[in-house]
C-alpha cells in the first residue's frame, strides 16, 4: 500500500499536525519507506493467532470508590498557556461553534 | 577530586556508610563534573542547589544512622520522568516550560532511599529515536571518540543524556526507559550498563509516556551490581499504574553472589544475521566462550519470529505514541501556538511543537489505527508479537537465559544513518524482542572495536527473573574485564 | 396501533434506536479519585489524571463495574466476564487526553431487553444491544465571551454507561415509553439518578423512515437530546424532515443532528462536519477486566426487586388491576408508601386513596413522597378509621385534608373535631324521626312510590347529623321508618 499525497494530508488532519505543503511529499517519501519495509510482516502467517495487546499477564485490579483526588484547581491550571472567566478558573480555547 | 567520580555507585555507597566521605563532598564533585563537561549536553535542567540540599540533608540522616539504601548517592533523572517542582521536557519543545507538581513513582522512590538529584538528562523527544538527535535541546556528545578521529559520536537513544552522563562520570547512575531499546543501546554505545527490567516491574506512573505496553523505566550505571542497587529502589508495586506487577522486589546485588554454574544459556540462531558485523560475531562468540568457561551450558534456540520484531514494533509504538501524545494540544500545558479556530490551534501547535521524528511516528501511527487499515497493520503487528512471545516461552522450557549481541554496530557519527529512518530503526534489532514480549534484558560492555569504541552484549531472561540476567551479566562483566574508558570524562 | 405518518407519496413507518448516556451513581470518577458531585466549581473536581498531564495513568472504580454489572442485569442482559477498555481517539477541548476511554469491541454487557408500557395497556419488548463504561467528557461554554470557549473539566472522566437499543421503536410514544421505563429501572437500581436536566441522562436518538416492508434507509443521529417529551418530539420532527427529504427526490445522508428545542426542528451539527475516524484501539494502559461469576451472582441476590416484578406482585397479591399497579410502581418511593399504606388493610382502597386524595394534594403543595406531609403510617390509619367506622369516607376527605395541613394524627383530628361517626341507634331514630316529621309532603311523595327521594331523605339526615351518621345504618333506619 502505497500512500498518495492526499492520504499524507489526511492523516495529518486526523493527527492535527500542520504539514507545510512543501514538507507533503518528504514525508510521503518516508512514510512510504517505512509503511514498504513493514510489508515484511505479510510474510508471517499469523491464522488463528490470537493478538497479543500488552506484555502484562494480569487481571484489572480495582480501586475502592472513594474521593482521593481533585480539589487542586490552581495546579491543575498552573501550567495553562491561557486562563479566563471568573477567578481566571477555566481552561481558554478559540471559541467553538457547533 | 577525579577519584569521587570514579568510584562505582556501590563503592561511594560503603565510604559514605563509614563516614570516609560525605555526601556534600561526592556530590560538589559531580556537580562540578557536570559543569566542567556541559559541552556534551548531557543535561537538559541541573539542579546543583538542589543537589547540595539533598546532600545536605544525606549527610545529616548518615549522621544520625537513619540512611536509606541509596543515601547521599547523586543521580541522574532521564528528562521523561516527571519531577515535582523541576521542569520536565520529554526534549520536546511541546512541553517548553512544563513544571509537573507531582513527582513519577520512579524517582520518588529514589528520593525516598536518600539519593541526591543532579538534574535532567537530554533524551531523544519523547524518547523517540537511537541517537538522541531529536532532542528539541541539541545532540547529546558521546563521551567516547574513535582512535584517530575527533569527529562527535551519537550516544545512542533515547536515553542518551543518561548513559553519556554516567560514562562520562557525572553521575553515579542515572535512570533511564526502554520502550525498544532505549537504555540497552546507548549502554552498548557509551560502555556503561543498563538494564530493561520486566514489564510492570517498575511503575510507569509519572514518566511522560512514549508506547504504553512497552515502556519500561531501568538503571543505568557502570557496573552490573549498581544497575542491581539502583532497580532494587526503582521497583515495586503501585496501586497509581493497572500494568504495575504486585510481585515482590528481591534483593538484586545479593543475587550476584549466586554465580552462574549450571545455567543454561540460549543462543538464538536467528540473530546471527546476514551481514552481521564480523567485530560483533566475534563479540558474541566470545560472551559464550565466557559463559561456558563460567559453568554454563550453551543452547542454540531457535526464536523464528524475532526477525519481524522491528516491523511489529514499528507499528504497535507509533500507534500507541499517535494517541499518547494526542494529550500535547496547548489547552492544559505546555506550548500554545495560536490560531483562530480550535483546529488551527492544534494544528498550530502540534505542528511546531513536534520535531521531525515525532511527527513522522504520529503520522504512522495514526495511519496504522485508521479505519480499513487497522486489521491489516496493529492487528497484523499484535498477533505478530503474540508469536514472538511464544517463541519465547518456547525458549524458556530449555534455557534460563539468552544471550545476544546489544547491537549491530558500535556509536556512529552525528549525521551518520540520518538519511532513511529505516536504517536508524535497526539499531534495535536486538533489542526490541524483549520489549514485545515484556521480558528482561540488559547490556553489559564486552569490549571495543577497532576504532576503540564500545560494544555490549544482552542477555535476556525470564519474566520477572531479573535475578538470573544480574548474574549472567555479572559473569560477562567479570570476564570482559572491561576497564577501557571514555576519552570526555571528569577529571580526564 | 401503528404509528405512521402521510406523505404525499404514501404512508411512512419511523424507526428508531436510541442510545442514552446515564451517569453512573458512585463517589469518584471512572478511572481517578477525583469527585463526581453535580454543580462544584470549576474544575475544582479534577486530578491530573482527568486532565490527561503527562505520565498520569488510569485506575478503574470498582463501583463503577459493579453498577454496569447491576444496570446489565436489571436489563435482563448478558454480563461479560470477559471486557476491555478501547481509546476512541479525537481532539475535542473538553476531551483533555485526546481519546475517550471507552469499550468499543468487547463491552461489558452484551444483549437484553426491557419491556415498555403503552397508554393503550399493551406492553412491548425493545431490544438492548449493549451496554459499555466509558468516561464522560468535560464541559465547554461557548456563551461566555466573543472568541472564546471555556473549558470546565469537572465533568471529564465520570463514569457513564452507554446503553444502546435495537432499532425496535416505532413512534415517538414508543420512545418517551422506553426512556421512562429505562430511567425507572436505573433509579430502583440506583445506578444513575435519571436526571436529565443536570445531563445525568441524555439520549442520541437514530432516526430512520422507511414504507412498509423496506429495510432500513439511512439514519441520522440526533445528539444529546435531554428530556423525554424533546426525544419524542426530535423524533417526529426528524422523521418529518426524512420524509420531506425523500419525497422531493433527494437522499438523506448519514450525519450528526441537534435538536433544537425551541423551534422544534433538528439541524446538521458544523463541528462534526468531517468524518470521524475514531481509530479504536486497546487501551494499553489498562488490562482486560476480568468479572468473577461469584461477584455477578452476588450482586444479583442484592438487587431490589424491579418494577415489572413489582407490579406483577401488586396485581397478584394486592389484587389491584394493571393500570393502578403500574402507576403505583413508577417511583420504588411510591411503591414502598403504597405497601406501608396497604399492608393489613383493604389494598384497593389504599391505592384508591393514594392515586386519589394523596396523589392530588402532593400535586396541589408542591411535594413530592419524600417530604409529604402526610405520612404513610397516618395514611394508613385513615383507612383504618373507614374500615372500623370510626368515620365515614365523607368525613375522611376532610379528615385527610386536615393532616395535609398539619401533618397530625387522623385519631387526634377526628377527636379534636369530634368526626367519630355515630353509630348509636337511638340518636339515628331520633334524627330520621324528625327529618321525616319536617318533610310530610316528602314522605307521602315517597310512599306513592317516588322512590328517588331516598337519597333526599340520606342527605337530609346525614346533615341534620353533620355527617357523623354512620351511612349503612341510616339507611337501615330511614327504610324502617319509611315503611
Ligand atoms: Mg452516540
Ligand atoms: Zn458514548
Amino acid at each position: 500500500m502505497s500512500l498518495d499525497a492526499d492520504t499524507i494530508r489526511r492523516i495529518a488532519t486526523l493527527a492535527r499536525i500542520r504539514v507545510a505543503e512543501d514538507e507533503v511529499a518528504t514525508l510521503q517519501g518516508e512514510l512510504n519507506g517505512i509503511l514498504a519495509w513493514i510489508e515484511q510482516l505479510n510474510a508471517v502467517d499469523t491464522d488463528g493467532i490470537a493478538p497479543l495487546t500488552g506484555a502484562a499477564h494480569m487481571a484489572l485490579k480495582m480501586r475502592e470508590d472513594v474521593v482521593s483526588d481533585g480539589n487542586i484547581r490552581d495546579k491543575v491550571l498552573a501550567n495553562a498557556p491561557e486562563r479566563i472567566g471568573p477567578d481566571e478558573a477555566f481552561f481558554a480555547v478559540p471559541k467553538v461553534v457547533e | 577530586m577525579s577519584a569521587l567520580t570514579d568510584l562505582t555507585l556501590a563503592e561511594a555507597a560503603r565510604l559514605l556508610a563509614a563516614k570516609k566521605v560525605s555526601a556534600t563532598e561526592l556530590t560538589q564533585a559531580h556537580v562540578d563534573a557536570i559543569e566542567a563537561l556541559a559541552s556534551l549536553n548531557a543535561f537538559i535542567v541541573t539542579t546543583p542547589e538542589r543537589a547540595l540540599a539533598d546532600a545536605k540533608r544525606a549527610d545529616g540522616r548518615i549522621a544520625a544512622g537513619e540512611a536509606g539504601p541509596l543515601e547521599g548517592i547523586p543521580l541522574a533523572i532521564k528528562d521523561l520522568f516527571c519531577t515535582a517542582g523541576i521542569q520536565t521536557t520529554a526534549a520536546s519543545r511541546i512541553l517548553g516550560g512544563f513544571v509537573p507538581p507531582y513527582e513519577s513513582t520512579v524517582s520518588a522512590n529514589l528520593w525516598r532511599d536518600g539519593a541526591v538529584c543532579l538534574g535532567k538528562t537530554n533524551l531523544d523527544e519523547f524518547a523517540m529515536g537511537s541517537s538522541n538527535t531529536t532532542s528539541a535541546y541539541g545532540n547529546v556528545v558521546n563521551p567516547w571518540k574513535r582512535r584517530g578521529d575527533n569527529r562527535d559520536l551519537v550516544p545512542g537513544g533515547s536515553s542518551g543524556g543518561s548513559a553519556a552522563a554516567v560514562a562520562a562520570r557525572l553521575c553515579l547512575g542515572a535512570t533511564a526507559t526502554d520502550t525498544g531499546g532505549s537504555i540497552r543501546q546507548p549502554a552498548a554505545f557509551t560502555g556503561t550498563v543498563g538494564i530493561k527490567p520486566t514489564y510492570g516491574r517498575c511503575s510507569r506512573w509519572g514518566i511522560v509516556a512514549f508506547a504504553s505496553s512497552l515502556d519500561q523505566a531501568g538503571p543505568m550505571a557502570r557496573t552490573v551490581e549498581d544497575c542491581a542497587i539502583l532497580l532494587r529502589s526503582m521497583a515495586g508495586h503501585d496501586p497509581k499504574d493497572s500494568t504495575s506487577a504486585d510481585i515482590a522486589v528481591p534483593d538484586f546485588a545479593a543475587a550476584l553472589g549466586h554465580g552462574v554454574k549450571g545455567l543454561r544459556i540460549g543462543v538464538p540462531k536467528e540473530y546471527r544475521l546476514e551481514g552481521l558485523s564480523p567485530e560483533i560475531a566475534a563479540l558474541w562468540e566470545q560472551g559464550i566462550a565466557w559463559l561456558k568457561e563460567a559453568g554454563c551450558t550453551i543452547h542454540e534456540i531457535g526464536l523464528p519470529h524475532a526477525k519481524y520484531a522491528l516491523p511489529a514494533y514499528y507499528i504497535v509504538a507509533p500507534a500507541e505514541a499517535s494517541s499518547n501524545l494526542a494529550r500535547y494540544d496547548g489547552v492544559r500545558f505546555g506550548l500554545r501556538v495560536p490560531g483562530d479556530s480550535l483546529d488551527a490551534q492544534y494544528e498550530a501547535t502540534r505542528g511546531e511543537g513536534f520535531g521531525a521524528e515525532v511527527r513522522r511516528r504520529i503520522m504512522i501511527g495514526t495511519y496504522v489505527l485508521s479505519a480499513g487499515y487497522y486489521d491489516a497493520y496493529y492487528l497484523k503487528a499484535q498477533k505478530v508479537r503474540a508469536l514472538i512471545a511464544r517463541d519465547f516461552d518456547v525458549a524458556w522450557e530449555s534455557v534460563d537465559a539468552i544471550l545476544t549481541p546489544a547491537t549491530p554496530n558500535a556509536a556512529f557519527a552525528i549525521g551518520e544513518n540520518q538519511d532513511d529512518p529505516v536504517t536508524m530503526y535497526l539499531n534495535d534489532i536486538f533489542t526490541v524482542t524483549a520489549n514485545l514480549a515484556g521480558l528482561p534484558g540488559i547490556a553489559v560492555p564486552a569490549g571495543l572495536d577497532a576504532s576503540g569504541l564500545p560494544l555490549g552484549l544482552q542477555v535476556i531472561g525470564r519474566a520477572f527473573d531479573e535475578e538470573t540476567v544480574f548474574r549472567v551479566g555479572r559473569a560477562i562483566e567479570q570476564a570482559a574485564g572491561f576497564t577501557a574508558m571514555p576519552q570526555l570524562r571528569a577529571g580526564a | 396501533m401503528t404509528y405512521t405518518l402521510e406523505g404525499t407519496t404514501g404512508t411512512w413507518e419511523v424507526v428508531v434506536g436510541l442510545e442514552v448516556h446515564a451517569q453512573v451513581i458512585s463517589q469518584s470518577k471512572l478511572f481517578s479519585g477525583a469527585a463526581t458531585a453535580f454543580g462544584a466549581e470549576p474544575n475544582t473536581q479534577v486530578s491530573f489524571v482527568d486532565a490527561a498531564f503527562p505520565g498520569m495513568l488510569p485506575v478503574i472504580n470498582g463501583e463503577c463495574v459493579a453498577q454496569a454489572v447491576r444496570t446489565g442485569l436489571g436489563l435482563n442482559a448478558q454480563i461479560n466476564l470477559e471486557s476491555r477498555f478501547d481509546r476512541k481517539n479525537y481532539f475535542y477541548a473538553d476531551l483533555p487526553a485526546g481519546y475517550q476511554i471507552s469499550q468499543y469491541q468487547h463491552p461489558i454487557v452484551g444483549t437484553g431487553v426491557v419491556t415498555i408500557d403503552l397508554a393503550d395497556g399493551t406492553t412491548k419488548e425493545i431490544g438492548i444491544t449493549r451496554l459499555h463504561l466509558e468516561q464522560d467528557a468535560g464541559k465547554s461554554l461557548h456563551d461566555q465571551h466573543p472568541t472564546k470557549s471555556y473549558i470546565d473539566l469537572n465533568r471529564a472522566g465520570v463514569a457513564l454507561m452507554e446503553i444502546v437499543s435495537e432499532p425496535d421503536i416505532r413512534s415517538p410514544e414508543e420512545a418517551g415509553a422506553y426512556l421512562t421505563k429505562l430511567r425507572q429501572i436505573l433509579r430502583y437500581l440506583g445506578t444513575c439518578d435519571g436526571n436529565m436536566e443536570e445531563g445525568s441522562m441524555r439520549a442520541d436518538v437514530n432516526v430512520s423512515v422507511r414504507k412498509a416492508g423496506e429495510a432500513y434507509r439511512t439514519r441520522c443521529e440526533v445528539k444529546n437530546v435531554n428530556s423525554i417529551r424533546f426525544v419524542m418530539q426530535a423524533v417526529e420532527a426528524e422523521a418529518r424532515r426524512q420524509i420531506a427529504v425523500w419525497e422531493e427526490g433527494g437522499e438523506v445522508a448519514q450525519e450528526t443532528r441537534l435538536f433544537d428545542s425551541a423551534r422544534g426542528t433538528t439541524r446538521s451539527m458544523r463541528s462534526k462536519e468531517h468524518a470521524h475516524d475514531y481509530r479504536y484501539f486497546p487501551d494499553p494502559d489498562l488490562l482486560p477486566l476480568v468479572l468473577d461469576a461469584g461477584w455477578v451472582e452476588s450482586l444479583k441476590a442484592k438487587l431490589p426487586e424491579l418494577p415489572d416484578a413489582k407490579a406483577a406482585r401488586f396485581m397478584r397479591d394486592y389484587g389491584l388491576p394493571a393500570y393502578d399497579a403500574r402507576v403505583l410502581v413508577a417511583e420504588q418511593a411510591t411503591a414502598d408508601f403504597y405497601e406501608a399504606v396497604a399492608i393489613g388493610r383493604d389494598a384497593k382502597l389504599a391505592a384508591n386513596w393514594m392515586m386519589g386524595d394523596f396523589f392530588a394534594a402532593l400535586n396541589r403543595t408542591g411535594r413530592t413522597i419524600a417530604d409529604s406531609p402526610v405520612s404513610a403510617a397516618n395514611l394508613g390509619k385513615l383507612i383504618d378509621l373507614i374500615a372500623d367506622a370510626t368515620i365515614n369516607g365523607r368525613i375522611a376527605k376532610e379528615v385527610f385534608e386536615a393532616m395535609v395541613e398539619t401533618g397530625d394524627d387522623p385519631t387526634a383530628i377526628v377527636d379534636a373535631k369530634g368526626l367519630r361517626q355515630v353509630t348509636d341507634t337511638g340518636a339515628i331514630d331520633a334524627a330520621v324521626a324528625e327529618v321525616l316529621a319536617r318533610n310530610a309532603d316528602k314522605v307521602a311523595e315517597y310512599r306513592s312510590g317516588k322512590d328517588k327521594l331516598f337519597g333526599f331523605f340520606v342527605g337530609q339526615v346525614m346533615k341534620a347529623m353533620a355527617g357523623k351518621g354512620n351511612p349503612a345504618l341510616v339507611n337501615d333506619v330511614l327504610r324502617k321508618q319509611l315503611g
